[in-house]
């Protein structure tokens, strides 16, 4: 603010000094303004036609300077807006400027280079921060949640700072990772979490982020090649701009409500219950309280997200420097997360521009503080009628179940105190980390045609954490004995990570315009260099009272799992008459996770694109605006997901709680691990066709594109024949995948005028996945391989691929009802007709992924206000309610040892009686999750000039999560893997936000 | 000039490039792992190795109690041999029924299980990854490693001992195999890993190798008791010649009750005695009864951790009324019991008379309508994890008692059946001293005394001897009695009152997971 009054002051000064020499100038006023929401542009650029004379527009879009008498004309431009001239009248100018929209001409990252979006041939999405979602977003993937066609953003939950599940085309991979590879200013993120966060994107503050792009298919991601398979996503950081310092300030408060609880009986229900089926001994175990213990691990909770950001330039060096504090509760209570930002960039030119350097580094410093979610499970299943606590004081005053004959006190494998798991358990983290980059781009000075471009950059992070639970908690009362035989209670646990992840790249660029053949080439080569190292450190166990347990030290203090990866890789762009353009990309990786002679791999590309609205037949149709057609073809790779070192076998010796004796010495054991020498890539081949339309003078805009991809040797954990390896399971290239779906994209623009203008967006998806190949050899007596453990019984799974079926189809039984419509108890179809009913009677049953995804959003500005809200919906998409097969039975209540735990109410519509094994894989509990979500709904007010003009001031409300319409009976239709099992909820979250730019 | 020193950066710049692409950056090794070159490089990396072998029979993973698995595709706690093979041995009889819910649990009983059962998939690999770990360690133990490793004298002699062991363990394995799944694939020390797909042997192939490898480390294993307690000696491979000579018929179509009763005889006069209390066979300081005890499978509540064996046993067959604390544990795990049909083959089932019977019966039924329900059924008190002093094990959640895979009960009994069924070699007489051996012990005094035996009381006395200690489907197929009508226990075939079920029932199925993944398996018949 000084900064700004103080050179305020020094102008007018200079001003009043200059003018009488400039007295036969003229001055020049006026406002710039957005022609489509009337906003004020700041920092738009006003200069006279053919000379540098000029400035920029302050926070309220005015100009004013003088201009000599013989001007006639003003150059307005703006980033992102189409330039405008207009003639230097009388009085004050208002220059409304049109947004470059269908934004043809900005310039799109994609990868080792930027491209004008016009001149595009891939599949490539490009959303920057005015279209990003709004709100209290914590973690950056959710600002683009629902904005793109083809990428599925899934949150993992409703726990602060909660990571999300990111698909691109559904993936490519069964066993290896579906995970895009994400690049933050030229820094391709490591795949792996980081220890005590809960999500490691979430260290990036959403709020320094410019732009994402997203990269879809192989035309476009094969120049990542090994690790463009699942697609890539770029995410690039709000940089600074030449200019007097620009100040933001923005403040968010947010309330989060719990929504939807799993729905149990109540006490008396479960009182019904219990006395309608108990012996008189389960009777008498039932209580008096009436406690809904889902209530008392919820709350309401509050967070607040206040980000300060100065840019600018000094000495001719823009800058950016921002600051964002977070504090965010969780609506399981004793959750928060706590975060503190800082970024900076710096983006300084020499020699005549022929060097540009950019600095970047992001700092982030998280405290954590992890609920037990331990207690989302206990408070569905914990007895009703209990009280919240005893009345005395054993077990923190928490009720327990209680069996004075065991060593504990506590009955064996009762569920415990919902609240005293909760509360008794402290689990903290502090995570630092920081991901800087520097790239420099020099243009070589005897050869202005080349560039020269480096960058160097790492990605640390150090994460320590403590566990701590009190000696009182019966979840880890007397959990063993010292010594001396003493039993020792309560936990205090220690876990340290450090991440060092360094990254070199080197490349050439070079671009010429060939005036003669009116072509454009643009060649690109170059190498990389990125290793990952993480350590991890090793920890024994030891009771609250810092007693260590007997034989938990660990063999090793720490582990260093390191991979790296090594790359060349080219691209070529030609463009012939602004109308025809082929892009090849070429790219060779080595990866140290593959033996020498399967570690390298190729991965071409080629595409092609036409942009049929310079042909002539298409120039006079006023109707089409755009049009252009891209077909492309390339080769991906995947090696995330697998093991470090699986292609030798290597001995680990076993910890000291596995030694095996001889005589009377016991030895730690050498254990060979089990490898696949002849592990490589899994390759996938993608084909993509593509229309880009703009109709209506680009008012209405979008794509429709088709995609085929077809992986093969899928690294897929195989069963290895019996007898020929240390595993009897191990990741192999064996099996073959296809995914093939349209995507459909529109953004229009119905409305817009003066006062009114309306955006609309909408984007549908339909993806269709099928596994092909799976065993080495075919057996149809093999169904598949199982995976998706569920909750019940030991050892069940719900999920299995299956050649023939889409990938984790489920994997159940088929239930039998009686006449009016209810399930049997213990009664499947003997699909088989063998007689008897056996797993050979299990079959292929939906599955999770949705065949159809649909984005849908709308955004009103009717003067200085807007409006809008984001909706996502999922079609046939279905889940496996864990919770209610493995609560919802008789046995669950009359528990057979000797306790009584509550559940779903299923069991009041089924009498489930929870014998046997089969019920648990029933298909009565896979149930359609087809939803439709209201993501966002939001309304603003642009004040404009505040504070004698010097401010500009937005305010926002909005709700996330407002509604979901879904005929799925669990609490929420949109869980991860396909299997609802003691799942954080989402909350519902109000917040209301503040936008000061000065 | 400046122009230049840019061009000199940008040259030295790429210059670095160049340098890191050197491939060897891609040559990486885990920081905490090591090679088989330097593991066997010392002999106590052999004995190292050699624990492994062994303690794969007793733990399911590097980490104990879990947490670091060596059998993939099934819950960890839940692959451990002998908790697997126990299931497959017992709960597909009238012996044992089993309340829980774990996928295939049940199938045993009801006698439907599949060639996907998840627990008889585990057993098989869980087998087959201690062959491997056997054929490994047999080829790193060859001559001429030893001595290209400079390995000499007592070393040598000692290693030499393991590889015989080694053999012995892997025998033991396919015999294993040959009992439960019949013609299985076959791999040795001689055959690569990784690449290679196992031929299927005939069950009479699998026979003739047990046997002939048996016979052949005879000689190289140290002498019966002589060896530290927990490893495999001469007297435990007679016993395993003597448990596959009995079955020979069943294997093979020809019987061998000759060498069945030779080799129970080689280790009866190799000086084993009885333990004084039957009850003391199943305590938490059974390792007291190397007098016994040929071969056992060792645990410890400290250092063998897992969720198997004895541990299993423990806390699966407590429930209903019982108190954990008065058997040495922390809590029950509520599942398997008896059917009626074994209480009923001992005079009185609260062991007054003969006090092998060992039952809890307060509060449960003695038929079984629900067999999920623990109450239906006597529960058994067999595996105590307290000291023969009645003091508790080392660790109340994983028990102290080793489990004997031969001890000298089963031998006598061997020996007696092999007579019975007209062995050249040995005398009525002397098996029923033997088995008189086994009833005084029981009885505490003559009264017990038989002056006659047939075969069926031998598969009685077997069953009031070894019940629960992995004998009886193997007992009831060689009498004739596991799948047909002339036996039937409560819920055999999936029927209250027991039914016969398919002949084929006899041989497991071949998990459908190998059958997939190894061209030369065919399928069981009736799978």
């Amino acid at each position: 603010m000084n900064i700004k009054r103080l050179l305020f002051v020094f102008a007018t000064a200079m001003l009043a000094f200059v003018m009488p020499a400039l007295a036969q100038d003229k001055v020049v006023t006026g406002k710039v303004t957005d022609s489509k929401d009337g906003t004020p542009l700041v920092g738009a650029t006003v200069l006279v036609k053919g000379t540098t004379i000029g400035m920029s527009t302050d926070a309220t879009g005015s100009f004013s300077f003088k201009v000599p008498a013989s001007a006639t004309t003003l150059v307005i431009s703006s980033v992102s807006y189409t330039a405008k001239e207009v003639a230097i009248g009388t009085g004050s100018l208002s220059v409304q400027l049109d947004q470059a929209n269908a934004a043809l001409n900005e310039v799109v990252v994609i990868g080792y280079g930027s491209a004008r979006k016009k001149d595009l041939t891939g599949s490539v999405v490009s959303i920057s921060a005015k279209d990003f979602n709004k709100g209290a977003i914590t973690t950056p993937e959710q600002l683009i949640a629902g904005k793109a066609a083809g990428v599925q953003i899934t949150s993992n939950g409703g726990a602060p700072g909660a990571g999300s599940t990111i698909r691109i085309r559904g993936g490519a991979s069964l066993n290896a990772s579906n995970d895009p590879l994400i690049v933050v200013d030229g820094v391709p993120l490591s795949n792996n979490g980081i220890s005590g966060q809960a999500n490691p994107l979430s260290l990036i503050n959403p709020n320094d982020i410019e732009n994402f792009t997203i990269l879809k298919d192989a035309s476009a991601t094969a120049i990542y090649g090994a690790r463009g398979s699942n697609g890539v996503i770029l995410i690039t950081t709000k940089k600074g701009a030449k200019g007097t310092p620009k100040f933001t300030f923005s403040s968010q408060l947010a309330i989060q409500t719990p929504t939807k609880q799993v729905d149990v009986m109540s006490a008396d229900q479960f009182k019904a219950l219990v006395n309608k089926n108990g012996n008189a001994a389960q009777i008498a175990l039932l209580g008096t309280a009436n406690t809904n213990w889902q209530d008392q691990i919820y709350q309401t909770a509050i967070g607040t997200d206040n980000n300060f950001g100065v840019s600018g330039a000094i000495k001719n060096i823009p800058y950016r420097v921002s600051l964002g504090y977070l504090n965010q509760d969780g609506i399981l209570k004793s959750g928060n997360l706590e975060r503190t930002s800082l970024a900076i960039n710096l983006s300084p030119k020499f020699f005549n521009d022929h060097l540009s350097v950019n600095l970047s580094v992001l700092g982030t410093s998280s405290k954590s503080k992890f609920a037990n979610e331990g207690a989302i499970g206990a408070a569905v299943t914990f007895d009703p009628t209990k009280p919240v606590t005893s009345g005395n004081n054993r077990f923190g005053g928490y009720w327990e179940w209680l069996d004075p004959t065991s060593i504990s006190g506590l009955k064996g494998l009762s569920p415990k105190n919902p609240v005293g798991i909760l509360l008794q358990n402290d689990n903290r983290s502090k995570v630092q980390r920081s991901v800087g980059s520097a790239q420099i781009d020099y243009k070589l000075h005897f050869l202005p045609d080349l560039h020269v471009k480096m960058n160097a950059s790492y990605d640390i992070s150090h994460s320590e954490g403590t566990v701590k639970v009190t000696d009182s908690a019966a979840s880890s009362y007397k959990r063993f004995q010292d010594a001396a035989n003493v039993y020792k209670s309560g936990v205090s646990n220690n876990y340290k990570q450090d991440v060092s992840n360094t990254f070199l790249q080197l490349y050439l660029n070079y671009v010429k315009n060939f005036k003669s053949i009116d072509s454009r080439l643009d060649i690109m080569g170059g190498y990389e260099y990125n290793n990952y190292l993480t350590t991890n450190y090793n920890y024994a166990d030891y009771s609250s009272d810092g007693t260590k347990r007997p034989n938990s030290d660990p063999n090793f203090a720490f582990d260093k799992p390191e991979n790296t990866i090594l790359s060349w890789f080219g691209r070529m762009n030609f463009t012939i008459q602004d109308k025809y353009i082929i892009t090849a990309t070429f790219r060779r990786d080595g990866s140290s996770r593959f033996s020498p002679s399967n570690r390298w791999g190729n991965f071409p590309s080629g595409a092609f694109a036409w942009k049929m609205k310079q042909e002539d037949f298409l120039k006079d149709v006023d109707v089409i605006s755009d049009l252009k057609f891209r077909i492309g073809y390339g080769i991906t790779g995947q090696q995330d997901g697998i093991g470090n070192y699986d292609y030798i076998t290597n001995y680990f010796k076993s910890e000291t709680t596995a030694q095996y004796p001889f005589g009377n010495t016991f030895y730690q054991m050498y254990r060979p691990a089990g490898y696949y020498a002849n592990r490589k890539w899994e390759q996938t081949a993608s084909f993509n066709v593509a229309l880009d339309y703009g109709l209506f003078n680009n008012r209405v805009t979008g794509s429709i594109e088709y995609y085929n991809r077809k992986t093969t040797d899928l690294l897929n954990l195989i069963t290895q024949p019996a007898g020929t390896n240390f595993s009897n399971q191990i990741v192999a290239n064996v099996g073959d995948m296809e995914n093939k779906g349209v995507e459909f994209s529109l953004n229009a623009t119905p409305v817009r005028n003066k006062n009114l203008v309306w955006d609309f967006g909408f984007n549908i998806t339909y993806n269709q996945n099928t596994i092909t190949k799976l065993t080495i050899s075919e057996d149809p007596n093999y169904p598949g391989n199982l995976y998706g453990g569920i909750s019940g019984g030991t050892g069940n799974s719900i999920l299995i691929n299956s050649v023939g079926f889409p990938r984790g189809s489920f994997y159940a039984y088929q239930q039998v009802y009686d006449k009016a419509g209810n399930p049997i108890d213990n009664l499947f179809a003997d699909r088989n007709r063998d007689g008897l009913v056996s797993d050979k009677d299990l079959y292929r049953y939906k599955n999770p992924d949705p065949k159809v995804f649909l984005g849908l959003n709308s955004n009103i500005t009717y003067n200085k206000w807007n409006a809008g809200f984001v909706m996502r919906a999922h079609l046939d998409n279905y889940l496996y309610n864990n919770v209610a097969s493995s609560t919802g039975t008789i046995r669950n209540v009359l528990n057979p040892l000797n306790f009584l735990s509550n559940g779903s109410t299923d069991v009041l519509a089924t009498n489930f009686s929870g014998n046997g094994s089969q019920y648990y894989l029933s298909d009565y509990y896979i149930q359609n999750a087809s939803f439709l979500r209201m993501d966002n709904i939001y309304v603003g007010y642009n004040f404009g000039k505040i504070f004698h003009d010097k401010a500009n001031l937005r305010l926002g409300a909005n709700v996330q999560n407002a509604f979901v319409i879904t005929k799925y009976k669990g609490t929420d239709p949109e869980i991860n893997g396909g299997i609802d099992n003691n799942f954080y909820p989402r909350p519902r979250t109000y917040a209301l936000s503040l936008n000061l730019d000065f | 000039m400046k122009h230049n020193f840019f061009k000199k950066l940008m040259v030295i710049g790429f210059a670095a490039g160049t340098l890191v692409s050197c491939s060897k950056k891609l040559d990486l090794t885990p920081t905490n792992g090591t090679t088989a070159a330097i593991v066997y490089s010392t002999p106590l990396g052999y004995t190292q190795a050699m624990a492994k072998v062994y303690g794969s029979f007793a733990l399911t993973g590097n980490t104990g109690p879990a947490g670091n698995g060596d059998v993939q595709g099934i819950d960890e706690g839940t692959s451990d041999f002998y908790r697997l093979y126990w299931k497959a041995q017992e709960l597909s009889t009238d012996e044992a029924v089993v309340a829980w819910g774990d996928p295939g649990i049940q199938d045993f009983h009801k006698m439907n299980w599949t060639s996907d059962n998840p627990m008889l998939k585990g057993l098989y690999y869980r087998s087959y990854y201690q062959i491997t770990l056997c054929n490994d360690f047999i080829n790193q133990a060859s001559d001429a490693n030893l001595s290209s490793r400079g390995i000499s004298g007592a070393d040598a002699d000692k290693i030499k001992k393991f590889r015989a062991e080694a053999r012995f363990l892997r025998a033991y394995q396919y015999a294993v195999l040959m009992d439960l799944f019949g013609p299985v694939p076959m791999a040795t020390e001689k055959d690569p890993l990784g690449s290679f797909l196992p031929p299927q042997a005939k069950r009479s192939e699998v026979f003739s190798y047990v046997e002939s490898e048996l016979k052949a480390i005879e000689a190289e294993l140290v002498d019966a008791k002589a060896n530290e307690y927990g490893r495999a000696d001469k007297a435990a491979a007679w016993s395993l010649l003597s448990r596959i000579y009995l079955n020979a018929a069943v294997y093979t179509g020809t019987p061998k009750y000759t060498e069945a009763a030779t080799y129970a005889k080689k280790v009866i006069d190799a000086g084993y005695t009885l333990v004084a209390n039957y009850p003391w066979l199943m305590r938490a300081d059974n390792d007291l009864n190397t007098n016994e005890f040929i071969f056992s499978i060792r645990y410890d509540g400290l250092k063998t951790q897992g969720y198997g064996g004895t541990t299993f046993l423990c806390h699966a067959s407590l429930g209903g009324s019982q108190n954990a604390g008065d058997y040495g544990l922390d809590f029950a795990w509520g599942g398997i019991r008896t059917t009626k049909n074994l209480p009923a083959l001992f005079p009185d089932v609260t062991g007054a008379k003969d006090k092998r019977a060992q039952f809890y019966t307060s509060g449960q039924s003695l038929d079984i309508n629900d067999l999920t329900s623990f109450k239906d059924g006597y529960a058994i008190t067999k595996f105590i994890n307290k000291t023969r002093a009645g003091a508790n094990g080392t660790n109340q959640t994983f028990v102290d008692i080793d489990m004997p895979l031969f001890r000298l009960g089963e031998v006598y009994l061997n020996y007696a059946e092999a007579v019975l069924r007209g062995s050249t070699v040995g005398d009525k007489a002397t098996a029923i001293t033997y088995i008189n051996n086994l009833r005084v012990r029981a009885y505490g005094n003559t009264t017990g005394n038989v002056a006659d035996i047939d075969l069926n009381f031998i598969l009685d006395e077997r069953a009031r001897e070894l019940y629960w200690e992995g004998f009886r489907r193997t007992d009831l197929v060689r009498f004739g009695k596991f799948v047909e009508s002339s036996y039937l226990w409560p819920w055999k075939g999936g029927v209250k009152d027991g039914t016969s079920v398919g002949d084929f029932r006899k041989l497991f199925p071949i998990p459908s997971s190998d059958v997939s993944s190894n061209v030369n398996l065919k399928q069981n018949p009736g799978y």
